[in-house]
């Protein structure tokens, strides 16, 4: 049955006869038995790249149309991380959602869970303290230099400067480090909740921060050195994904990619929230509208970010840390122990050897939880991505009735074809690493 | 749904009317299945419901009537009053409760016009207030909204637009040709409420697989629709996974 043609042989891609017709062994360098000599560019090929694949930044699925090497449709599908968490907070009160929403970009846990709780805050009508209000940005910030040190690394990874990578996220656990001797986790933290923090900053904290602070300069310094004057990370990255203010604009796209753009669009300046108007920082931008222009705004804000972070330290003031309202404060202030967060013992020891009520109160809140007036509001914040806004719709209940977020990656990926379209295959990786989504957020 | 102010069937029948049209049930001491998982959630919806359905009246205060006399100068005062059917200032914002047949007319003056120029289509998402109490869950009331958040970036300001459809006639215009961000955004509403997109390019799901039936984040889009099974034993909805009957 099977036969080789022994002057058409060759050693990558066997073909052989069989009832069907001829059958290739497509492996290579056969295109001319298969196609002929015609290989002018008419033919289309499609390549389905993803879900799983090490350089598509996660479960997102590309489908290119190619001509060679050139890009001509790249289409972007999501969904694979879909998780229903916007449902699933419907069906758990105002407090647990913080729980919930903390894990969409579980890159920027901490954003997420400031955004909820600003939206849920001014559903509420209430203002968090201004020791909790300084101590999410204190967090937020660090949690952006971790989130940015991640997308230099996995961008890194995907473009081949593997010490980029592993380098990124050495420092990134540096950062995971102070934020897990704060929050007691390293991601999913929970920590900010309505009304507050979970719980004030744990002693010793302080002074690890400012250890960090004399640290990090130096170590993000060092990618200047590794990456920024390195010729192969300056051509992989020059003049790739380009996308001007106009296109940012019409797909909505905002963040580093934004800034990259030439427009200082930063939320914490021109709508500022948790008082960012009295900190010191600056918004940087690139006028090169490529992949390497998001790589300088993105470095330079990690310095900001440190900036920020001393400037929060000096702020600190002592105070609560949670709203006094008794009917909206978490009952007990937990207490931070070797596993992590847990029961405060001396709360333990109240509500279950003194008070009755308290005990009541207690299994009320934490059951139940408390209610919300009416309404929907929409609260944005910067993200390390762009502007992460909340949604939030209340009925009345104890519950959410609607969180929707809206999500940079989400919005940022809708610039994959813009960016990639007409260039080639290697440089939509380029593209897509540039944009730095986070697929739990994308997918929800 | 057995009353208006249902949230779920565990508590169906539970509550009593309170005077004045609105629905309270429950309170600390509640009454029914005693579910405290949460997932029987206590409601007290105020009389018009969770969307309250007066209208501010003007002054709307801040450079909320700025922009509203700029939308009305931009569309003619004829279309406007069409339109906008009413104007809604609540904790610092303001929403647009819009005609859909005028949706477009609308986001194309408020992204053009000089005075107006929200650049920036920052989120659409859908709300069903199916269950909210209130008149606008009342059978026949346009229960889907589709709420567009719009930003300015010249003039740093932000509006709602809203627009309600019924689950009969989910139909609303696309503003995708408008905003080119709103694509994906309408995709997702109408892959999560059923929402019909008319004018998308190409309205797909986008979350869910493509041969998925039903649309989730629907209020009565059954808890625990896709059927459980694990060794012949069924594993009931979470909504009725808790009560105490």
């Amino acid at each position: 049955m099977t036969t080789t043609d022994p002057g058409t042989r060759d050693p990558y891609a066997g073909s052989r006869e069989t009832t069907e017709g001829r059958v290739y062994t497509v492996t290579g360098g056969d295109w001319d038995q298969a196609f002929g000599s015609d290989l002018t560019g008419e033919e289309r090929l499609v390549v389905n790249m993803g879900p799983q694949h090490p350089s598509t930044h996660g479960v997102l699925r590309l489908v290119l149309d190619l001509e060679g090497e050139t890009v001509t449709k790249a289409r972007v599908v999501i969904g694979y991380l879909h998780t229903g968490i916007e449902k699933n907070v419907e069906y758990r009160n105002w407090t647990q959602g913080t729980t919930f929403v903390t894990r969409m970009d579980y890159l920027s846990p901490l954003y997420n869970e400031t955004a909820y709780c600003l939206a849920v805050e001014k559903l509420l009508g209430i203002d968090a303290p201004s020791r909790a209000q300084t101590i999410r940005v204190l967090v937020m910030e660090i949690n952006r230099i971790a989130s940015h040190l991640v997308g230099l690394a996995t961008g890194g990874m995907e473009l081949g400067a593997l010490t980029g990578m592993t380098n990124g996220f050495r420092e990134r656990e540096l950062c995971l480090d102070l934020l897990e001797e704060i929050t007691g986790l390293r991601m999913n933290h929970a920590y900010v909740r309505p009304g507050g923090v979970a719980q004030d900053l744990p002693p010793g904290a302080v002074e690890s921060i400012r250890e960090w602070l004399t640290v990090m300069p130096e170590r993000l310094a060092g990618y200047h050195k590794l990456l920024t004057g390195q010729p192969i990370w300056q051509r992989r990255l020059k003049d790739v994904g380009y996308l001007d203010v106009t296109g940012c604009l019409a797909l909505g796209i905002t963040g580093p990619v934004l800034r990259a753009a030439g427009l200082p669009w930063d939320l914490r300046r021109t709508e500022p929230y948790l008082g960012y108007q009295d900190y010191d920082f600056e918004v940087p931008t690139a006028d090169t509208s490529d992949a390497w222009g998001r790589y300088l705004v993105r470095m330079a804000e990690m310095f900001e970010s440190l900036k920020i972070v001393r400037q929060a330290l000096d702020r600190l003031e002592p105070g609560p840390v949670m709203v006094e309202d008794k009917k909206i404060a978490w009952p007990a202030q937990l207490s931070l122990g070797a596993d992590g967060m847990g029961n405060s013992l001396e709360h333990v020891r109240h509500i279950m050897g003194t008070s009755m009520e308290a005990l009541i109160h207690h299994f009320k809140l934490v059951t139940e939880g408390f209610r919300v007036p009416a309404g929907q509001v929409y609260v944005p914040v910067e993200s390390p991505r762009g502007e992460l806004g909340y949604h939030v719709v209340s009925d009345g209940g104890t519950r959410p009735f609607r969180v929707h977020v809206r999500d940079p990656s989400f919005v940022n990926l809708q610039a994959t074809a813009a960016m990639s379209e007409g260039g080639m295959i290697a440089d939509v990786i380029a593209a897509i690493a540039s944009i730095d989504p986070v697929m739990g957020g994308v997918d929800r | 749904m057995t009353g208006p102010g249902d949230r779920s069937g565990t508590d169906a029948g539970q509550g009593a009317a309170a005077p004045g049209g609105g629905f309270r049930k429950g309170a600390f001491g509640v009454s029914g299945s005693g579910d405290t998982s949460g997932f029987g959630g206590l409601v007290r919806v105020e009389p018009g419901g969770a969307v309250a359905l007066h209208s501010t009246d003007r002054p709307y205060g801040g450079w909320f009537d700025e922009v509203t006399d700029a939308l009305v100068e931009a569309v003619g005062e004829a279309t406007y009053a069409a339109a906008v059917r009413r104007v809604l200032v609540d904790r610092g914002e303001i929403t647009y409760f819009v005609a859909r047949e005028h949706l477009l007319t609308l986001v194309q003056a408020l992204r053009d016009d000089d005075a107006l120029r929200f650049e920036l289509c920052s989120s659409v998402s859908g709300v069903d207030y199916e269950g909210s109490g209130g008149p606008a869950a009342t059978p026949g009331r346009p229960r889907l909204h589709v709420v567009y958040h719009l930003t300015s970036m010249t003039y740093r300001r932000r509006i709602r637009l809203e627009v309600a459809v019924t689950v009969e006639d989910p139909h609303v215009p696309s503003v995708s040709s408008v905003y080119p961000t709103a694509d994906w955004h309408e995709r997702e509403t109408y892959d999560m409420f059923g929402v019909v997109f008319d004018g998308h390019p190409a309205l797909t799901r986008i979350l869910m697989p493509d041969d998925w039936d039903g649309h989730p984040q629907r209020k009565d889009y059954p808890l625990g629709g896709v059927p459980v099974e694990y060794h012949g034993a069924t594993v009931p909805p979470p909504d009725t996974r808790r009560s105490y009957r």
